[in-house]
């Protein structure tokens, strides 16, 4: 069951940045008193919510990349992104 | 070559290289319009002629980025206080900063939010010192001051930047911690702190008049609890408990030396806002060194990092990667020696005696009155 609409939008929340961190060689999810350290696979879904890309387009990207099918990575991602947007450091626009 | 240079170290660091800091607080000015007789800057307040100019605060801006620094949290004192305030903003964004803006939210007026804003502020921190006029004017001495809190909270949230509420908790306020909360909600806050008292400068000398009784303080716990699940996706709520009725100390800054800085009106580079109390500390300036010199071979912050200063019971603890030893700072207000085990520690000889005097503080009726900051009456 699927818990992120197809083309549902994400997006980072004003307030929220996705940058590197070259100091330490990563890349980091910020917010107001937050660090998100991003592993290689968050760091392949961040670098896609654009807050144009649809969810459905940012996990076929994902499989390409990864070389998983949709099925798989799906609950994951959606996981992922559900978690951040409980932590209002994203924005899924239905 | 770097296998033999590895082999060469001994086995157990003591004393690592430490890691880059991932926060700075830029005092930038300790003029503040409020007087809160909680207020965690020293006694001995920096006046307005020894404050660091604007092309120095921005030099060291500069340098915190290229250190490492990601969170820059601008505060004071009120920091809009400074009129250079838009400008200091504008290049801790430019140089990569997230901006943080601590303010009261007094003397902020509708053209100064939009110029921050426009600079490039990333997110603003309003403090509360009530949920209602009579006690935020009882708490921060100013009048009028929760009027003009609230209009500010709206126009920040108006304008779509993520707001949090600092609410510094103790005897005065505990009984509002629900009220606090809902305000949160009303004003459309992403964030609240429930923060109750630390020790430190003025409210360390007004700690009878603040420190909360244990039952209250057990009663915001569950408030804080509740809330946060009924208001999960609508409010973050981050709280910070007293630990004077605690069984171990916090974790004071992440560790000294090794999270953050704090840099002081007058240029002082701090490894915690409080350090200064610690008087044998030599503390270097921006004005005499880089940001980097001073965070990697500074003596105040190479005084307290790692383990080798700690004495028993911390030297021999299993706790002692976990906390650190606690606070140097409360270690030296409560037991005299910076180098001590924090006393709220169980295994500290006096954390019995700690609890004891918070309990005593906290019955009695009538605690006398408070003093309010000020630039005297330290």
């Amino acid at each position: 069951m699927s818990r992120i609409a197809d083309d549902a939008v994400p997006s980072l929340p004003r307030g929220v940045k996705f940058r590197e961190d070259k100091a330490r060689g990563r890349f980091v999810l910020l917010g107001p008193e937050r660090i998100f350290e991003a592993d290689q696979v968050s760091t392949e879904i961040l670098k896609r919510v654009d807050g144009k890309t649809t969810f459905k387009d940012v996990l076929g990207q994902l499989t390409e990349i990864f070389t998983a099918d949709e099925a798989t990575i799906r609950p994951d991602v959606e996981s992922f992104l559900l978690d951040l947007s409980d932590k209002q450091m994203m924005t899924i626009a239905e | 070559m770097s296998e033999t240079l590895l082999e060469d170290r001994p086995a157990a660091q003591a004393k690592p290289v430490p890691q880059p800091p991932l926060g700075l607080l830029a005092e930038v000015t300790h003029r503040c319009p409020l007087r809160c007789t909680y207020c965690s800057n020293p006694l001995q307040l920096d006046p307005k002629s020894v404050e660091l100019d604007t092309e120095t605060w921005k030099r060291v801006f500069t340098e915190a980025a290229e250190l490492g620094v990601i969170h820059l949290h601008m505060s004071g004192g009120e920091p809009t206080a400074r009129r250079d305030i838009v400008e200091l903003m504008r290049h801790a964004a430019e140089v990569g900063l997230y901006t943080n803006l601590i303010t009261s939210g007094l003397g902020v007026n509708e053209e100064k939010l939009d110029a921050l804003i426009e600079a490039g502020c990333d997110h603003i921190q309003l403090s509360m010192q009530g949920a209602d006029s009579g006690i935020t004017e009882l708490v921060g001495g100013t009048r009028g001051a929760f009027d003009k809190k609230q209009a500010f909270a709206r126009a920040v949230v108006t304008r779509g930047v993520p707001l949090t509420l600092n609410a510094v908790i103790h005897r005065m306020n505990i009984h509002q911690v629900p009220d606090m909360i809902e305000k949160a909600v009303e004003f459309g806050a992403k964030r609240l702190e429930i923060a109750h008292t630390q020790y430190y400068g003025w409210a360390l000398k007004n700690r009878a008049q603040l420190m909360p009784n244990r039952e209250d303080v057990d009663r915001t716990i569950e408030e804080v609890e509740t809330a946060r699940e009924k208001l999960k996706g609508t409010l973050v709520i981050d709280a910070v408990f007293p630990d004077y009725y605690a069984r171990y100390p916090k974790l004071c800054n992440g560790g000294w030396g090794t999270r953050t800085l704090s840099v002081t009106p007058a240029g002082k580079v701090l490894p915690c806002h409080a350090a200064e109390t610690i008087e044998h500390l030599e503390f270097w300036n921006v004005r005499d060194h880089s940001l980097s010199e001073t965070w990697y071979e500074g003596p105040a912050f190479e005084a307290y990092r790692g383990t080798d200063w700690m004495k028993e019971p911390c030297r021999s603890c299993e706790r002692k990667h976990i906390d650190y030893g606690g606070c140097r700072c409360q270690a030296l207000a409560l037991t005299g020696d910076a180098a001590n085990t924090d006393p709220v520690c169980i295994k500290s000889p006096l954390h019995d005696k700690v609890g004891e005097m918070a309990t005593m503080e906290s019955a009695v009726a009538e605690p006398g009155p408070a003093t309010y900051r000020g630039f005297r009456a330290g």
